[in-house]
């Protein structure tokens, strides 16, 4: 196990270096820069532009300049938004909290919905609950989020009036937990309309494997009831799949987010990195790169984990 | 001059009207409802409503970009302004009509009134005893000298110097009492003094770099009808009543700034009364007739100093001949252009001023759509068709390139219609797109492009004068400094710039401008397409708006907004 560990982080290490060298080259290879924003201030000088280019470092070679930011992130130093002048991580932790919120909310939905109607679609295989599950699973997997987060917004907000237009808590006034609550049930109920789709599908088909091994029938012909061999005997093995998918998923769901938190205003991450990017804010950029690339990377090194742990014929070495 | 911004606009995914935008207040005339009639124009009435004695309740304003700059001082985007006005103080403002009024002085200086000496050269300031920073400590004079001194200072990255630059021996009378000489005068200073938000000397002084001020920037102190309260990045910004506000209001207890990022959401949570108010860019023009039809919201077109043009290269041969220019203006369908592309949103105009400047020329001659009347210009100016039915004279051919930001579909579409409009004439123009930050550029400083499509202010903040755009000093690809991109080049306009900006008789400046717009209209440099509107929607109830094209955002009197009751 500590074998293990230690290659996964050497490897880790070594992934974390590549996807920061891509992304600085790509990043700073995108036309334009963060000046562009202030180079139409009526009255601005070139003189002045070239010192805050000075100042941000701009005008150094791109290689001094991802060695500068390499030394810095290594000692610590993330550097500050070119945007507010805050540090980055105050920055990306100040927005982190509303994306986890969401997130796990929508997964968590969609995992218990989803697990449940994927066991449901393999024990009656081919029944008209597995048909309608197998259709509503394409039917979710192809909306675009964008397009159904507003029609929910429509019909709940605009229609109904039962749900507020976005955001996450009513602005000034608001705060509390149910208005928190109120404001949370439909973002997180269309992150978690795809999320179910995926589940259901991965959940079907595991299911499907389990339920027609031998031990399975060995355990109905000692009689033990339907019920206690689909939950107790069949679920325990058929999740374990579940698992290794909930690790990669983890990513996923962040840029699932980006979406969804702009059709509601959710000042998450996904929307952190689109207006970064939209200002070439490069240490933030930069910076959300690297935590989804740690996430991604503690995500699966998580799932192999716990899927040791729950499963004695994997062994970590 | 500035250009319209839209490097951004592809991240709504819509057209990025001009970013200026203004209401004000009815001021004293508390009590009057400002409302919109049939044909959409503000009016106000005398409706019964009165403004509360004490603070009470709040305002949402939605904003499509995020204010994240609170240092007045240094480069920021304009959706920042909109929290300026309501957090900090300039010495003065200025209103619908274009007056200045006092803000942190007790008295507008003036020729009159002996502020300013008879030469222009000196003033002298008397500041408002009253004002306080928002932390206690009193303003005084040594505030104003501090801010001036910044600005002027090469070092630091001021947002606009141009007059302040010209500012010399700032001299303290006594804590409320200042006086400052200029090294030439310069009319449209006044203008620009009101757009400069003051900020705190004791507090400024402490940071290590004034022009990155970090512990200022988390927790701005100003001298305005608000005071900071919160900043939830990504999300808004809560400014609180400053009760010891020392001019008229505030009249809300808090003042909430909703970023809202996507133009169909910003809508919809204006249609849902999540915000009270539309600010920035407004409601997009493909929606303004729904949106008026929305109960208890109110919807009307409101003015922009931003002009819509086309831009000349009158350095390549193809734009030397000035019945090229005539020719290419009368075959261009500019009713077509606002009627069928922005849904009759703009208004016509024939000149470079918004209608609502007070130079603004109201008698130029009339653009009148005659495809025939421009072949026969071109046919009497000597430019007959080629093989190709192209026109040529001399071995130059009327074939041209037109650019504007690749990915604005609004403006696209625009070009296409052109496109059509010059080829029925025998002219060709080839559409060449580029992203904001290639075209933008050196592309449109140095003058490398033969034509481009852009919305353009053409002031100087509240200023007519219009002289970086069209004096031959101001040619960058030249050597000077300024905006004339055009490279546009006439002595008298020269002459008439120069006397409008070196004198503040108004009536002066007035007679100088009105016949440099009847030369500009002649010479068509630019050919003026439209001018802009925004479309600006305020929940029923909200008291207290009128348009301004004059400021830089439509929340600049907010100190005196109330819901009626």
């Amino acid at each position: 196990m500590a074998n293990f560990l230690f290659s996964r982080l050497l490897q880790s290490a070594a992934l974390l270096f590549l996807v920061s060298l891509i992304g600085f080259g790509i990043v700073h290879l995108a036309p334009g820069g963060p000046l562009a924003q202030f180079a139409l201030t009526p009255g601005i000088s070139q003189a002045d532009l070239a010192r805050m280019a000075h100042e941000m470092g701009l005008d150094r070679a791109l290689p001094i300049q991802y060695w500068e930011w390499l030394t810095r992130i290594l000692t610590g130093d993330w550097g500050r938004s070119y945007r507010d002048g805050r540090s980055v991580l105050d920055v990306i932790f100040g927005r982190l909290p509303a994306t986890l919120e969401l997130i796990l909310t929508g997964s968590f939905i969609a995992i218990i919905i989803g697990v449940w109607i994927g066991v449901m679609g393999a024990v009656k295989r081919y029944s008209i609950f597995d048909m309608l599950a197998t259709v509503g699973a394409m039917v979710a997997l192809s909306v675009p989020t964008f397009w159904f987060g507003l029609i929910v917004i429509y019909v709940f907000s605009v229609n109904l009036g039962w749900l507020p237009a976005g955001n996450r808590m009513t602005a000034g006034a608001g705060g509390g937990f149910l208005d928190f609550l109120h404001h949370l049930i439909a973002p997180a109920l269309v992150l978690a309309f795809v999320e179910v789709a995926i589940w259901s599908r991965y959940m079907r088909s595991s299911m499907l494997d389990v339920i027609s091994q031998d031990y399975i029938r060995t355990a109905r012909a000692k009689g033990v009831s339907e019920r206690s061999i689909l939950w107790r005997h069949a679920m325990r093995n058929a999740m374990l799949p579940m698992i290794a998918l909930a690790g990669v998923e983890l990513p996923a769901l962040l840029s699932g987010a980006l979406v969804t938190e702009t059709v509601f205003t959710w000042p998450g991450m996904g929307r952190l990195l689109l207006d970064s990017l939209g200002y070439r804010d490069y240490p933030v950029v930069m910076g959300i790169l690297m935590i989804s690339a740690i996430l991604a990377l503690l995500g699966n090194l998580l799932a192999d984990i716990a899927a040791a742990v729950v499963d004695p014929r994997i062994r970590l070495t | 001059m500035s250009i319209m911004k839209d490097s951004f606009e592809s991240l709504t995914g819509r057209p990025v009207m001009a970013t200026r935008r203004r209401f004000l207040s009815m001021g004293a005339a508390a009590g009057a409802l400002v409302f919109c009639d049939a044909t959409g124009n503000w009016v106000s009435a005398a409706f019964a409503a009165t403004a509360p004695t004490s603070p009470t309740g709040q305002i949402v304003l939605g904003l499509s970009q995020e204010p994240t700059i609170f240092m007045p001082l240094i480069p920021h985007a304009d959706v920042d302004n909109a929290v300026y006005f309501n957090l900090f103080s300039p010495l003065w403002s200025v209103d619908e009509k274009g007056a200045f009024q006092p803000e942190l002085v007790s008295e507008v200086p003036t020729l009159e009134n002996g502020g300013i000496s008879s030469d222009g050269l000196t003033w002298k300031l008397k500041l408002d005893e009253k004002a306080k920073w928002h932390d206690g400590t009193p303003f005084t004079a040594e505030d104003v000298k501090f801010n001036l001194e910044l600005i002027r200072n090469p070092k630091f990255p001021a947002a606009n110097r141009a007059g302040i630059d010209q500012i010399t021996d700032i001299e303290i009378a006594g804590p409320h009492e200042l006086t400052f000489r200029l090294s030439k005068l310069y009319a449209p200073l006044p203008s620009i003094l009101s757009w400069t938000f003051l900020v705190p000397k004791h507090l400024i002084e402490k940071e290590s770099n004034p022009a990155q001020p970090t512990a200022f920037l988390e927790r701005p102190v100003g001298t305005g009808p608000f005071k900071w309260s919160e900043r939830s990045p990504g999300d808004h910004v809560t400014l609180v009543a400053n009760p010891d506000f020392h001019g008229t209001g505030p009249r809300a207890k808090a003042l909430v700034f909703k970023y809202i990022p996507d133009g169909t959401v910003l809508y919809t949570q204006f249609q849902t009364g999540e915000i009270d108010y539309v600010g920035l860019l407004g409601i997009s023009p493909d929606k303004f007739e729904e949106a008026q039809k929305l109960p208890k919201r109110v919807v009307s077109a409101t003015p922009q100093p931003m002009i819509e043009t086309i831009v000349f290269n009158l350095g390549k041969d193809v734009f030397k001949d000035p019945a090229v220019r005539q020719a290419l203006y009368v075959a261009m369908d500019k009713k077509g252009i606002i009627d069928q592309i922005y849904y009759g949103l703009p208004s016509e105009t024939e000149s470079f001023l918004p209608h609502e400047s007070w130079a603004y020329n109201s008698n130029l001659s009339t653009h009148e759509y005659s495809p025939e009347k421009a072949m026969q210009m071109l046919d009497e100016a000597g430019w007959k068709p080629g093989a190709d039915g192209i026109r040529e004279k001399n071995g130059v051919r009327l074939e041209f390139t037109n650019s504007t930001t690749a990915g604005n579909h609004v403006r696209e579409q625009t070009q296409q219609l052109l496109q059509q409009n010059w080829l029925d004439i025998g002219v060709k123009m080839t559409i060449s797109n580029f992203p904001a930050a290639v075209i933008w550029g050196d592309y449109w400083n140095m003058s490398k492009f033969d034509s481009v499509m852009a919305g353009i202010n053409f002031m100087v903040g509240p200023d007519p004068d219009a002289t970086g755009s069209f004096a031959s000093s101001a040619i960058p690809v030249k050597g000077g400094s300024g905006s004339n991109t055009a490279q546009y080049s006439n002595a008298e306009v020269d002459r008439l710039l120069a006397e409008g900006a070196s004198t503040f008789d108004q009536s002066e400046r007035k007679k100088a401008y009105l016949r440099m717009q009847e030369i500009t209209r002649q010479d068509l440099p630019y050919l003026p397409i439209f001018q802009y509107n925004m479309v600006q929607g305020v929940k029923e109830g909200l008291q207290g708006f009128m348009p301004n094209v004059n400021v830089q955002d439509n929340s600049w009197n907010a100190s005196t907004w109330y819901w009626a009751t």
